[in-house]
C-alpha cells in the first residue's frame, strides 16, 4: 500500500521509468508528494526511498538542501517576494515590507488562516520587470503594493489572480506544491527506452547507420 | 487568433536587429508547435539529419558557438571532449538560470520550448547522446508547463523518442524539476542534483563532465540559450552565423538589462560590435538613465562579475575585452545603478546571496561568505568597527587570494585587474562574493568609512581620535 494515492501513484510510476536510475527520481517525487499533500511529510521521505532504493535519511538528505521543499506545513499560497539588487533598487524590500505588514508576519511566516506564506526570496529571473513577485511560482511583474493588495484580495475571494502583472500565464493558481499543470507524458509506443548505463554496449546505432549524404549513401532523405 | 493566447511575460523588447533566438517572440502562440513549424521549425533538425554526425558537430564547432550560462567556452569545443569508445553519453540541459540579474532562459523556455527541444536533438544526434535531461529551474512553473507540453506534442508528432522522422536516431528528452538551490547552475553540481543528491559541486579535475559526468558517463552539459542557437546554425549554416557579431564571439546573445534606465529589457544583440553606450543610451534599447538621474556604476554580467563605471561604457559587448578590463559579459545580465544607489546596501544585498546560496562543501566559501555578510550588516546597522574594511578584504582574500579582478580606477592611477579569479573553493560562488566588496570599497570606500562612526554618530574616518580625546579630557 502506497504513501501516494492512486493518481500520484501513477504518476509516481511514469517519473521513475524515465531515468536509467532510480534515485534520479527523488527530487521530482519529492515534487510530487509536495503536490499530493502541500509538504514533504516523513511518511512521503520514507515512501520515496523505498521507490528509488535509498534510505529515508538519504531522501532527507537531498530535500533538505532545496528551498522549495516545506518539511512543515506552510500556506495555501507561498508568496515569494524577490529583494536581490535588481529588485531591491526599485523596491523589492519595501515591498516586503509592506507584504508582511498587511499580512502580519515576518518572512518566512504564515497567516493564522492558512492561506498565505511569505518568504524573502533571491532572484527570480525577472529583473527587467522589478519589482517582483510570485504566488506558487506564478509571476507578477512591475508590481507595487497596490498589485500586491489586489492580488491578495482576489485570492481571498477565490479570484485567480493571474493576468494582473503581465506575467504571460492564465488560468488559476493552484495550491502550493502543484507545480507544472502539465506533465510530461510519453506513450510506450514512442519511448526510446531508457536503458541503465551499466547494460549500454556501445555507440547508438545512428552514428554508424547515418552517414549523411556526403558519404554517396542515400540514407537520411526520407522525408 | 489575437487575444486567443494569453499576452507574453512582460520584459522582450524587439530591438530591430538581426534574430537567432527570439524570431518567434512576436508570436502570441510562440511556444506551439503549430505557430513552430510554420515558421521554420525543425528544419534545422531536417538538415542535421541529412548530414553525418561528425559534420554537424563540425558545423557548430566552426560556428564558435560560444557557451551562454557565464563561461562563455565554445559549445563546439566542448563537444569534442567526450573520449571515444565510453557509452552511454549524455546531454543534461541547463536551465537552472538564478545568477542574480539574469533573466533570458525563462523567456527562451516560455516562449520558444520547441527551438530549445531542437537544439537538444540535434546536439544528441551529433555526438551519439542516448537521452537528454532538460533541467528546468523549480520556481520556472511556466516554463515547465510549455516545455512539458511542446514535448509532449513534439513525441506525438514524432520528432523526439523512437526513430526521429523515420530514421535510425531515437533519443529520449526528461523534463525534470529543479527545486531551488543556485549552486546547481555550476554544471558538476548540476548533475549531482540529476542524481538525486544535495546540489554540491564535484572536486576538479575532471575539469568536464564530458569526461565523467552523469552516472560516471561522458555528459556535455550546455546552457539553454547556446542550445537554442544550434538550429539555426544548422538551419542557415556556421558561416552566415559567423557574420554576425565580432570574429571572436560571433552571433547574437540576449541581454537582460535591468535597474536604473528608461526602458529595462531583454535584448537580442551583436556581440562584439554593440557596446554598453549602444545598450544603455540607445533608442532601439534602454534609451538612457532614468529621468534627472545618471550613471553610477554596472554589474557587466551577473551577480557574481566584478563592477563597472561610466568610464567602461565604451567597452564593446565582448567577452575578451569585458576579462581584460577586469570583470566578465557571465550570464548577459546587466544591472545599472544611478546615483542614488547606497553603494554600501548594494554591495551587503549581493553578498548575502552568496551567503545564503553557498552549498557548505569549502571551508572558505562556508565561513568566509557568512562573515562577509556579517560585516557588512553591522556596517549598515551603524555598528561598524574601523577595522571592518580591512577585515572585509582579508577575509575575501582567504576565498580568492591575490590581486581581485577589478575595473580600473584612472583617477588614481590603478590598473585593471583581468577575469577570472583565483579561488581557494572547488566552483566559483565564493570568489564571486569578493566581487562586489572589492568594487564597492575599491571606488566608494568613503561610503564604508561614512557608515563606520562613533557612540556620538560622527564618522571615525572624519574624526580621528586625537591624544587629548585619548586621556580623557
Amino acid at each position: 500500500m502506497s504513501w501516494f494515492d492512486a493518481a500520484h501513484e501513477r504518476t509516481a510510476r511514469e517519473i521513475l521509468a524515465r531515468y536509467p536510475k532510480a534515485r534520479s527520481a527523488v527530487i521530482p517525487l519529492l515534487h510530487l508528494a509536495q503536490e499530493q499533500e502541500g509538504w514533504v511529510t516523513a511518511e512521503a521521505m520514507t515512501e520515496i526511498a523505498t521507490m528509488t532504493g535509498t534510505t529515508a535519511a538519504e531522501v532527507l538528505g537531498t530535500a533538505s538542501f532545496y528551498e522549495m521543499f516545506k518539511f512543515h506545513p506552510v500556506g495555501r499560497y507561498v508568496i515569494n517576494v524577490c529583494t536581490n539588487v535588481s529588485c531591491q533598487l526599485l523596491g523589492g524590500e519595501e515591498l516586503l515590507h509592506h507584504a508582511e505588514s498587511t499580512l502580519g508576519v515576518r518572512a518566512g511566516g504564515t497567516t493564522d488562516d492558512g492561506l498565505f506564506t511569505v518568504e524573502d526570496v533571491e532572484c527570480v529571473a525577472a529583473c527587467t520587470e522589478a519589482p517582483c513577485f510570485t504566488v506558487n511560482y506564478r509571476y507578477f511583474h512591475r508590481a507595487g503594493t497596490d498589485t500586491f493588495d489586489e492580488v491578495v484580495a482576489d485570492l481571498r475571494a477565490g479570484r485567480s489572480p493571474l493576468g494582473r502583472g503581465a506575467a504571460g500565464d492564465g488560468g488559476e493558481i493552484p495550491e502550493h506544491g502543484t507545480l507544472g499543470r502539465v506533465r510530461q507524458h510519453v506513450t510506450a509506443d514512442r519511448r526510446a527506452g531508457v536503458v541503465p548505463p551499466e547494460e549500454v554496449t556501445g555507440a547508438p546505432v545512428w552514428l554508424s547507420t547515418m552517414v549523411g549524404a556526403d558519404a554517396g549513401s542515400d540514407q537520411g532523405e526520407e522525408e | 487568433m489575437t487575444g486567443a493566447y494569453v499576452p507574453h511575460a512582460a520584459g522582450y523588447v524587439d530591438n530591430g536587429g538581426p534574430k537567432v533566438v527570439t524570431s518567434r517572440f512576436a508570436h502570441e502562440d510562440s511556444f506551439t508547435l503549430e505557430r513552430f513549424m510554420a515558421t521554420g521549425g525543425y528544419q534545422g533538425l531536417r538538415a542535421a539529419l541529412e548530414m553525418a554526425p561528425g559534420d554537424v558537430h563540425s558545423e557548430v564547432r566552426d560556428a564558435t558557438l560560444l557557451g551562454r550560462g557565464g563561461a562563455g567556452f565554445p559549445a563546439g569545443t566542448k563537444w569534442g571532449f567526450c573520449p571515444e569508445g565510453v557509452w552511454p553519453r549524455y546531454l543534461v540541459v541547463n536551465g537552472d538560470e538564478s545568477e542574480p540579474g539574469t533573466y533570458k532562459d525563462r523567456l527562451l523556455m516560455e516562449r520558444d520550448p520547441h527551438q530549445l527541444i531542437e537544439g537538444c536533438l540535434i546536439a544528441c544526434y551529433a555526438l551519439g547522446l542516448s537521452q537528454c535531461f532538460l533541467y528546468v529551474r523549480g520556481e520556472m512553473a511556466l516554463a515547465q508547463e510549455r516545455i512539458a507540453t511542446a514535448l509532449n506534442e513534439a513525441y506525438a508528432a514524432g520528432y523526439v523518442g523512437r526513430g526521429v522522422l523515420g530514421t535510425d536516431f531515437s533519443v529520449d528528452i526528461t523534463l525534470h524539476w529543479g527545486a531551488g538551490a543556485y549552486i546547481v547552475g555550476e554544471e558538476t553540481a548540476l548533475i549531482e542534483s540529476l542524481e538525486g543528491n544535495r546540489g554540491m559541486p564535484r572536486l576538479k579535475p575532471p575539469y568536464f563532465p564530458a569526461a565523467i559526468g552523469l552516472y560516471g558517463q561522458p555528459t556535455i552539459v550546455n546552457n539553454v540559450e547556446t542550445l537554442a542557437n544550434v538550429p539555426w546554425i544548422m538551419a542557415n549554416g556556421a558561416v552566415a552565423y559567423r557574420q554576425m557579431g565580432s570574429r571572436t564571439s560571433p552571433g547574437t546573445r540576449m541581454f537582460a538589462v535591468s535597474g536604473h534606465v528608461k526602458r529595462p529589457g531583454v535584448y537580442e544583440v551583436e556581440q562584439g560590435v554593440t557596446t554598453f553606450r549602444d545598450l544603455f543610451y540607445g533608442e532601439a534599447y534602454c534609451q538612457g538613465i532614468r529621468d534627472g538621474h545618471e550613471l553610477k556604476m554596472f554589474i557587466p554580467g551577473g551577480g557574481s562579475a566584478p563592477w563597472f563605471f561610466a568610464e567602461h561604457l565604451d567597452l564593446p559587448l565582448e567577452a575578451r575585452d569585458v576579462s581584460a578590463a577586469g570583470s566578465m559579459l557571465g550570464s548577459g545580465a546587466i544591472i545599472v545603478m544611478d546615483e542614488t544607489t547606497d553603494a554600501v546596501k548594494a554591495c551587503h544585498r549581493m553578498v548575502r546571496f552568496f551567503a545564503r546560496e553557498s552549498c557548505g562543501k569549502c571551508v572558505p566559501c562556508r565561513e568566509g561568505t557568512g562573515w562577509e555578510e556579517k560585516i557588512l550588516a553591522r556596517i549598515l546597522d551603524g555598528h561598524g568597527r574601523p577595522s571592518d574594511i580591512d577585515l572585509l578584504l582579508d577575509v575575501g582574500d582567504n576565498i580568492s587570494p591575490g590581486p581581485y579582478p577589478v575595473a580600473s580606477h584612472p583617477d588614481e592611477g590603478l590598473d585593471a585587474v583581468p577575469f577570472p579569479p583565483r579561488q581557494t573553493t572547488i566552483c566559483p560562488l565564493g570568489p564571486s562574493s569578493v566581487a562586489p566588496i572589492t568594487s564597492t570599497i575599491r571606488r566608494f570606500r568613503h561610503e564604508f568609512e561614512a557608515r563606520i562612526t562613533r557612540g556620538d554618530g560622527i564618522p571615525v574616518s572624519a574624526a580621528p581620535v586625537t591624544a587629548t580625546e585619548g586621556v580623557g579630557s
